[in-house]
């Protein structure tokens, strides 16, 4: 029997896993951003030392997991399961890292959702007692989304006022059964929603219905108030976005004017960085997660946060053949021991 | 009756309410950088086509050499990649030119070089330019026949 489901969506853990220990890579660009100090490790060279971005993405997502686990102060082998993913088609950076680090490996693709994804099942596995230790870990490159969803880089067209920068950066989390840090309290799994949005340069509002739908989800299966959370922060909705998401969850009864926000206006100085609308990617919500977010829980100035990574779940095919732009969210509340 | 809301109307809603989110881009100055870049574009093959003419070439040859010579050029500066950073301040101003044709098929061959020769850079080369080949070459036959019988 479901014991552990709450309304309709929502899973609420007996035994909360704690997040033991986090890390984080990013790009120079993002190394620039004004969450620069949070960060672990800013590569000079978003190459990485590789003979592809592809490759350079794999490689930052391997370190990530390897720093992350040393953050952790486990070892490797303590870890029983991966879950992972990331942009590219059929997550090369994810699987080829899975490859090098020998771990038990579940390859998920939920577009830019995926570190509240590897997040959900992670902590659904430990909390039904199936493992101690996994690692959640995800990560996305500039370089290599851009030739894959878009135009060669020296190809000199103009960005659309509505367009978002794909951040190079990769974040991890190790989860434990036992330890100190931050408990992922409830997860709310969160469905696709398409309200026919086909602009890829407008992916906020391609994914805003499937965050706000998730958010006021989540408040009605766990019963808490808007005001329970100190941030409310979505994965990578951007300007546009993130409007669209804060009208649509107070149109639902849910005022969360106050304390949300979007990893994707955190991450860069949109105006200074000529970003556009804001950051997007796998690597947004989690190096902001595992890096900022993460960091100052760990210092408790900030104690619950509610995480939403948002994905749109478009591919090149589905882009070409006219089709509209599918959202999807997943929300994971994480709250300090204690608070 | 109450209105039915159906997902079509649904849809149209949104697309209404997410139109008038959406920041206007500023026209007037974009048409002003595109104007400019695109002006100084053909101002340069301009000054070479009238070299050309100046030191004994005829007007056909002068065109011909002219262009080859702007190609080289927006390949070249796509390759030390400048040619993107001008694009993305003049927009059409560095696209209509034949130099923002040469960067269209510089670029692709550029950043597909590490999947080989063959299936890389050949292969991807005309991923940009493609189109406008097939459909350029498609309506000159059109036309050509056209001339060939009603003009000629």
């Amino acid at each position: 029997m479901a014991v552990k489901k709450i309304g309709t969506q929502t899973v609420k853990f007996n035994s909360p896993p704690v997040i033991i220990g986090t890390s984080t890579t990013v790009g120079p660009k993002e190394g620039e951003g004004p969450l620069s100090e949070y960060f672990d490790i800013i590569l000079k060279d978003d190459l990485y030392g590789e003979k592809s971005w592809e490759l350079a993405e794999s490689k930052m997502l391997r370190e990530t997991v390897k720093a992350a686990v040393k953050a952790s102060g486990k070892k490797m082998s303590d870890m029983e399961y991966m879950f992972s993913g990331d942009l590219l088609n059929q997550s090369m950076s994810a699987s080829f890292a899975a490859r090098d680090l020998e771990l038990p490996f579940f390859g998920l693709y939920g577009a830019c959702s995926t570190m509240t994804e590897s997040l959900s099942l992670g902590s659904m596995i430990i909390d039904g007692g199936y493992a101690d230790n996994i690692i959640a870990v995800t990560s996305s490159h500039f370089s290599s989304a851009e030739r894959q969803f878009r135009f060669p880089l020296e190809h000199g067209n103009q960005r659309k006022l509505t367009a978002q920068w794909t951040v190079t950066g990769s974040g991890a989390a190790v989860l434990s059964s036992f330890g100190n840090g931050p408990e992922i309290r409830y997860v709310t799994t969160g469905k696709v929603v398409d309200l026919g949005i086909k602009d890829a340069n407008n992916m906020g509002a391609a994914m805003a219905p499937s965050a706000a739908d998730t958010i006021v989800k989540h408040f009605e299966d766990t019963g808490l108030p808007t005001d329970y959370y100190d941030l409310i922060v979505t994965g990578d909705l951007a300007q546009i976005g993130k409007e669209i998401a804060e009208e649509m969850v107070l149109d639902k009864g849910y005022n969360i004017l106050k304390n949300y926000n979007d990893c994707g206006l955190l991450i860069f100085d949109n105006l200074a960085q000529d970003t556009h609308a804001g950051g997007s990617g796998c690597g947004c919500s989690a190096s902001v997660f595992c890096g900022y977010i993460y960091k100052e829980m760990m210092k408790k100035n900030i104690n619950k946060v509610l995480l939403i990574s948002t994905g749109a779940l478009l591919s090149v095919t589905s882009t070409q053949q006219g089709q509209s732009i599918p959202g999807i969210a997943h929300a994971v509340s994480i709250v300090n021991k204690g608070s | 009756m109450k209105k039915q809301i159906t997902r079509v109307n649904k849809e149209k809603e949104y697309e209404e309410y997410v139109k008038n989110k959406v920041p206007k881009p500023n026209y007037l100055l974009n048409c002003l950088w595109a104007f400019f870049v695109g002006g100084v574009i053909c101002t340069i093959a301009q000054f070479i086509n009238n070299l050309l003419k100046n030191s004994g070439l005829n007007k056909t040859d002068a065109g011909t050499v002219t262009v080859i010579i702007m190609i080289f050029l927006g390949a070249f500066l796509t390759g030390l990649g400048v040619y993107d950073k001008l694009g993305k301040k003049a927009g059409a101003g560095s696209i209509v030119p034949i130099t923002g044709f040469a960067n269209s098929i510089v670029s692709p061959a550029m950043e597909f070089k590490r999947e080989g020769y063959v299936l890389g850079v050949a292969a991807k080369m005309f991923s940009v330019a493609g189109p406008v080949l097939v459909y350029g070459f498609g309506s000159s036959v059109i036309i050509g026949v056209l001339y060939y019988f009603f003009i000629r």
